[in-house]
């Protein structure tokens, strides 16, 4: 509890016991003063012990709505206190009656307001723990001892130690020791990997067993750790629909409950008074009026909402899972469309060589035509290849190299011309090829204008690729489609194993845009449309979507920047996982909206009736906030979707 | 340009306000308050200095606000 917090409660503690010492004396026990003093002494000390009792309670509230009709900022929610009060004490004063009802609907409004701020002010340090990846600081050797440092001020290139239960404050590369890393707090992923010298090692995981020695590759404001606490941190400032709703909902709502308490004062009685020749009963419509008011406060509804929304990223983040506002919490849970791109998404986007046809050389030299005409490029496909040549690749070998986008490359090899890529190219250089019929991506090479054969490389199925399919189309979504970049055959293939719905091959990366404008336009109205990619080069896709999900986006920069939605591991039951969370997330938030404006206009209704005393008004206010505020905390628990 | 600043309010509805508040403040082009986190982002207009500019967001929050306070 802050110093705040702590000095609400005593006021409160205080000013419950005062009433209910208060409550204990009768008014007759007063009006055994007046013989002794003077006549009313009784009525007058009773009067001013209660409000004694009022002011420990309620001068903040009073204080604030002056300096607000000051200000000219009247329908606030302390005025409204303040109105209701005032009016229900000076009821009392008239009746000599019930003072107590005045003092307990501060009492009660104020425990409401000190739960509001514990409760809030803890579940944001639980969801910020959760999210705490942040490491205090890095160890560096200095003349044979270990020294802690601040890792902002640390260069790129500096050799870091990190011991065992230590956090990895930097990206970087292993140069000495081997360990076991616990990357859960990253991924949520609690199976610990191996990592050995030369192993890229990304920040924010943990050390388990052994001595590391990394040298960083990034500055620290550059590194994971620090992207993905902006990110989390940034996350809620993006404001979903029903957020909106609700500050746009209480900023009319109040006035207009304002005025129709006002309406409730004067028209009942004029109408009586004028009409009906019946007596005004001024009193009683002012208690329903002043009831109305308090019934009226915003609170539940506009903390409840954002908080809900705060504990679902808090808890997808802690799967693994990054939301960078509400509004794509919000857009996901309707998503009725997935749209994937293969490699590296539903398969593992490591290639190996299957086979070589045709060739009109030996195998291995024609691999190593093909691996040095593909050296400068970085696409798994050219790495699959250089990986099969398995010899360190010579580049000054190689010269003159372009690559023709969607097609393949050319490329000067030992002087001799060489070409590489799909049927595209080679019927635009006008070389005749043999067709394959075999599964997979077939390169074919072409030396000085000449066909000498094929290649035929083929990708891994994700393990999870499938039940991941299936899992979304348990969970609402209608169609499931599949872009790649290769040839059909494969495509097909793939998508027929996975159960996917469409698929479209053949497309270069400017052509994914194209299709997925083609598929938003044509299920407009019907739900939003995910496109998940693995980040590397379908950023223009990516934002294009009414969501972009970015898979095994750990360390990947670009990624992260195009994304809505970050997996922070390669598994496709993430996705499934993410819509299931959304999906639980806008239904607490749907659920607090109707209960509490629900609950409201019921005890609106009632006041009106004057079937609601203000009793029941307190707990139209605080009652429902504390219900909306436990409702939305559980956003947070998502582990059992 | 954008900043974040730490702000440092009590109730939601009084950060909405804040919000609007911020919003309406010449030389702010956009700002947004985020209860849950304590923060406030605001998005200046070009040329402008943060620091008047800011100095005016909290003159024009604490109007509407008493209890608020911005860290800049």
């Amino acid at each position: 509890m802050t110093k705040k917090q702590k000095k609400m409660l005593t006021r409160i503690l205080a000013a419950a016991l005062m009433l209910v010492v208060l409550k204990l004396i009768p008014a007759a026990g007063f009006s055994r003063l007046d013989g002794l003093l003077f006549p009313g002494a009784g009525r007058w000390l009773r009067l001013a012990l209660y409000l004694v009792d009022y002011a420990v309670i309620g001068y903040d509230i009073l204080r604030k709505a002056v300096k607000g009709i000051i200000k000219g900022r009247v329908f606030d929610e302390n005025f409204l206190m303040a109105i209701a009060t005032v009016g229900a004490l000076a009821l009392a004063i008239y009746e000599n009656g019930d003072y107590a009802e005045a003092i307990a609907v501060m009492l009660f409004y104020q425990i409401g307001e000190l739960f509001e701020s514990y409760a809030v002010g803890k579940s944001r340090r639980n969801i910020s723990q959760l999210m705490d990846i942040r490491p205090d600081y890095a160890n560096i050797e200095q003349e044979g001892r270990l020294v802690q440092v601040d890792p902002e001020e640390l260069a790129v290139g500096t050799v870091i130690v990190v011991q065992p239960g230590e956090k990895v404050p930097i990206d970087g590369v292993v140069t000495e020791g081997s360990s076991v890393l616990d990357t859960s707090a990253l991924t949520g992923e609690s199976l610990p990997r191996e990592v050995q010298p030369g192993d890229e090692i990304i920040s924010g995981c943990v050390n388990l067993s052994g001595l590391l020695y990394i040298r960083t590759t990034k500055a620290f404001g550059q590194s994971t750790v620090s992207k993905i606490l902006e990110l989390v941190e940034n996350a809620s400032s993006r404001k979903s629909r029903s957020e909106d709703f609700i500050s746009r909902f209480a900023r009319i709502y109040t006035p207009a409950v304002c005025g129709a308490a006002l309406a409730l004062f004067l028209l009942p009685p004029l109408v009586r008074l004028l009409f009906l020749g019946l007596d005004a009963q001024w009193g009683q419509w002012l208690y329903r009026a002043l009831t109305f008011l308090v019934i009226s406060c915003p609170c539940a509804l506009v903390i409840s909402i954002p908080l809900s929304f705060f504990a679902g990223i808090g808890g997808a983040s802690r799967a693994g899972i990054l939301v960078k506002g509400s509004n794509y919490l919000e857009a996901l849970s309707k998503t009725r469309c997935v749209v994937f791109d293969k490699t590296g998404t539903l398969t593992e986007g490591v290639f190996a060589v299957e086979g070589i046809h045709h060739s009109s050389m030996e195998n291995e030299k024609l691999i190593e035509y093909a691996a040095l005409a593909e050296s400068a490029s970085s696409h798994p496909i050219s790495r699959s290849l250089q990986r099969a040549y398995g010899k360190e690749i010579d580049r000054s070998r190689v010269t003159d190299i372009r690559e023709i986008s969607g097609q393949g490359v050319t490329a000067l090899v030992d002087g001799s011309r060489v070409a590489a890529g799909n049927d595209k190219l080679m019927r635009c250089l006008g070389i005749d090829f043999v067709p394959c019929r075999s599964v997979g991506t077939i390169i074919h090479v072409a030396i000085d204008g000449a066909y000498a054969g094929h290649i035929v490389i083929s990708d891994l199925i994700k393990a999870h690729a499938k039940a991941a399919i299936s899992a979304l189309k348990e969970n609402g979504v209608e169609q499931t489609v599949m872009l790649t970049g290769d040839a059909s055959a494969v495509a097909e293939h793939v998508a027929q194993k996975l159960g996917i719905d469409r698929v479209y091959s053949q497309l270069l990366p400017a052509d994914k845009v194209e299709q997925v404008e083609q598929l938003l336009a044509e299920r407009k109205g019907r739900g939003n449309l995910a496109f998940v990619g693995d980040g590397v080069n379908d950023a223009p896709v990516l934002s294009r979507a009414d969501i972009g999900i970015a898979m095994g986006a750990l360390g990947s920069d670009a990624a992260i920047e195009a994304a809505d939605i970050v997996l922070m591991d390669d598994d496709p039951l993430k996705i499934a996982k993410a819509i299931k969370i959304s999906r639980k997330c806008l239904r607490i938030v749907y659920e607090n909206i109707v209960f509490a404006i629900g609950i409201k206009l019921i005890c609106l209704a009632l006041g009106a009736l004057g079937l609601a005393n203000m009793w029941l008004a307190i707990f139209a206010d605080v009652g429902v906030m504390v219900i909306a505020v436990l409702n939305a905390i559980r956003c947070l628990f998502v582990d059992k979707l | 340009m954008k900043k974040t600043y730490k702000i440092e309010v009590d109730c939601a509805n009084c950060a909405n306000l804040m919000e609007q508040a911020a919003r309406k403040t010449p030389g702010v082009r956009e700002a947004t308050v985020n209860y849950m986190a304590l923060k406030m982002t605001v998005e200046f207009e070009e040329g402008q200095e943060p620091k008047t500019v800011m100095a005016q967001v909290l003159k024009n929050c604490k109007k509407v606000e008493d209890d608020c306070e911005i860290f800049f």
